[in-house]
């Protein structure tokens, strides 16, 4: 596969100091915190983390699709696409990107489908919306759609509702719907987590083909770290509304430098005879409440290497020039230059 | 030696239909399994969405009735057993349900809703109450003042704690895991994981450990039965899995996995369609229309457990061809 670094393809997308805030019972809580990223054409950006860390806030903040009335993305906010910056772009600009420049999938495949139309017209829908194609051309390219996500008999499908396919089928509907405009950038928020393994991995595989095929760029939120291994080109490591780590996929899973990276890395359960049966390294703790987040290092109190000065301040995100970036006052695996022993 | 003798079991669930409301076909959740689970072990059951592992799980505890087969728990035929001689096996078989957010009772506290079962089978004086269900909580990994609170007090990860405790309230020796880390994140995952071995070894619990997640099974489980469309198609030991896997759907799901590690990578197993519906399995091998070795024999006859080596039993004409007829297992 070939490795994309950052910097060598133009930002399709660029997020900056991305903040959102949602209006709640006990307050305001900061649900993404100063999150920045780029995205590139034809890369896969990963964005990793356990649950309530934002990642999901983070693609739905730049497809705007959070209720309007408790939500407040920042002014300070900056979601540049094409010139336009999403974060306040009006609701007419932004129905014209949506579904057209940008798509998302999402994780629910049996309760992102309408249940009461058919799929052809919920494919069709967005043709309607963004392409000056006639009737007959649209039902064309419907079935075309439904062939290229791999869907047998799609002339008979098309005409189907969503609870007479399965939920592997219900998926590539989604995936149809969201690439029959060709968009720039697919958004892709646990598109495989409600799948069984088999069914992920023809999921999967067709992603990597029509990213392939269209060149389009890949924001994909998981848990499933298997996956980022085997899909993403970089990755964004996020914690309880920051990004606490980005690197190329390499870097982060075999020179990680955040704490909680190599935590999370340690916590998945391994293969082989070495490790059978082994008690698994854990994190201790759980995640700190959005409603009470300390002033301090967010993951200090979870941290094995923790010290004074983690207790005292928040440690900025510091950017190695890489494509690296970590947000930690005693990062693990430097460069050999540096001396590690002792340092903790 | 065999704690639990499963022979045969069967469970077919009626689906009715019609204006009439009658039984217009089966839904054939288990078909014909049987293995053995051995003292002390933890048995992996491995299988997609809809192939009957839970079902199955629930039947060894008969909180499902099987439609025919016998279940034999210390020598002892418990599928014909009535509620009131069922009692003692209540006690010493347990369940861990997956869902930690559902399968609390919301309107009970942690103590209330530990003290109904151990009221209930008498497992210490009402006096000592208080204090094993103190000592339950810590066993956990709960703090003591967890006991006066309700379940929507705590994090996922936390309720299953409670919803292990609630198994272990009982003092059982065999408890059936059903997707218990399924629903958690990956840190807390590891930390229910270690929990579940820890207290494994403290109490000498025999686990049957039910998950869709092959990776958790081959770092929990000494052996592991792979399920497929209500059957039994492969079993062996843990450890032999990703070398000595024989059967092609094992082969896929092994394939179908991604690996941790950006620097192998390697396609995905890919396999057509979907799995079909237990409503209408085909004919002869559950596996025929995804199968990529399908030959004739399939299509019309379900192939035998064969044994391979010691412990490894097979379902498959084609991984099976040339192992001696005799060596068929149970």
């Amino acid at each position: 596969m070939i490795q994309r670094a950052a910097s060598n393809a133009e930002p399709i997308l660029t997020v900056r100091n991305l903040t959102t805030r949602f209006r709640t019972d006990l307050g305001l809580v900061t649900a993404v915190d100063d999150v920045s990223f780029d995205v590139a054409a034809g890369e896969t950006l990963g964005i990793v983390g356990e649950s309530g860390c934002g990642k999901t806030v983070t693609s739905k903040s730049i497809m705007r699709l959070l209720p309007e009335q408790v939500t407040r993305i920042d002014p300070k906010s900056r979601i540049l696409f094409k010139g336009v910056n999403l974060a306040t772009a009006d609701e007419a600009a932004m129905r014209s990107i949506r579904g057209d420049k940008i798509a998302m999938i999402f994780q629910e495949p049996m309760t992102s489908l309408n249940p009461v139309f058919r799929v052809g017209w919920q494919i069709d829908e967005a043709l309607k919306y963004h392409t000056t194609l006639n009737r007959a051309q649209r039902r064309a390219r419907t079935i075309e759609m439904l062939r290229l996500v791999e869907i047998p008999n799609p002339e008979r499908r098309v005409d189907e509702y969503p609870h007479q396919l399965s939920g592997g089928m219900r998926q590539r509907v989604m995936i149809a719907i969201a690439l029959c405009c060709e968009p720039d950038i697919l958004i892709a928020d646990e598109p495989t987590t409600a799948l069984d393994v088999t069914i992920q991995a023809q999921i999967l595989n067709l992603m990597e083909g029509l990213k392939r095929k269209l060149n389009t760029a890949i924001v994909l939120i998981t848990h499933n770290l298997g996956v980022v291994a085997q899909v993403c080109d970089r990755v964004i490591v996020m914690y309880a509304g920051r990004i606490i780590e980005t690197g190329s996929v390499h870097d982060i899973f075999h020179r990680p430098q955040h704490p909680y990276t190599q935590a999370l890395l340690e916590s998945i359960p391994k293969r082989g005879r070495r490790e059978h049966g082994k008690r698994l390294p854990t994190i201790p703790g759980i995640v700190p409440s959005l409603h009470d987040l300390p002033s301090h290092c967010r993951f200090a109190d979870r941290c094995r290497y923790k010290q004074d000065k983690c207790i005292a301040a928040e440690p900025d995100l510091i950017e190695t020039g890489d494509g690296r970036a970590y947000r930690c006052f005693y990062p693990l695996n430097q460069a050999p230059a540096a001396p590690t022993v002792g340092a903790r | 030696m065999a704690l639990m003798e499963v022979r045969n079991l069967v469970k077919r669930f009626p689906v009715r239909g019609g204006v009439l409301n009658r039984v217009i076909g089966h839904v054939h959740a288990v078909s014909d399994v049987s293995f053995d689970v051995h003292k002390g072990e933890t048995l992996g059951v491995v299988g997609e969405s809809g192939c009957g592992k839970s079902t199955l799980g629930k039947m060894l505890i008969r909180l499902i009735e099987p439609t025919s087969g016998t279940i034999r728990y210390e020598g002892k035929d418990i599928t014909t057993l009535d509620h009131v001689e069922l009692m003692p096996f209540r006690r010493t078989m347990q369940i861990i349900f997956q869902d930690p957010y559902s399968s609390l009772n919301p309107r009970l506290t942690v103590r209330s809703l530990l003290r109904e079962a151990i009221a209930f089978h008498r497992i210490v004086p009402r006096a000592e109450m208080d204090e094993y269900i103190t000592n339950l909580i810590r066993k956990v990994g709960l703090r003591a003042d967890a006991a006066d609170k309700f379940p929507h007090e705590f994090s996922g990860g936390q309720r299953q704690r409670i919803g292990i405790a609630r198994a272990l309230a009982t003092r059982p020796e065999f408890i059936v895991a059903d997707e218990p880390v399924s629903a958690l994140d990956v840190s807390i995952q590891a930390q229910v994981l270690n929990l579940l071995m820890d207290l494994k070894d403290e109490f000498g619990l025999t686990l049957v450990f039910i998950s869709h997640d092959l990776k958790v099974i081959q770092h929990f489980c000494d052996r592991v039965m792979v399920m497929y469309l209500g059957r039994a198609v492969e079993m062996m030991p843990c450890l032999d899995l990703d070398e000595q896997a024989r059967h092609p759907y094992s082969k896929a799901l092994l394939g179908a996995n991604p690996i941790d590690d950006p620097s192998d990578r390697r396609p995905l197993t890919i396999l057509q369609g979907d799995v079909p519906s237990p409503f209408n399995v085909p004919k002869g091998c559950p596996f025929t229309g995804r199968c990529p070795e399908v030959i004739d024999r399939c299509r019309e006859e379900m192939p035998p457990a064969v044994s391979h080596s010691d412990g490894h039993l097979v379902a498959c004409w084609v991984a099976s061809e040339g192992v001696a007829e005799c060596q068929r297992g149970a």
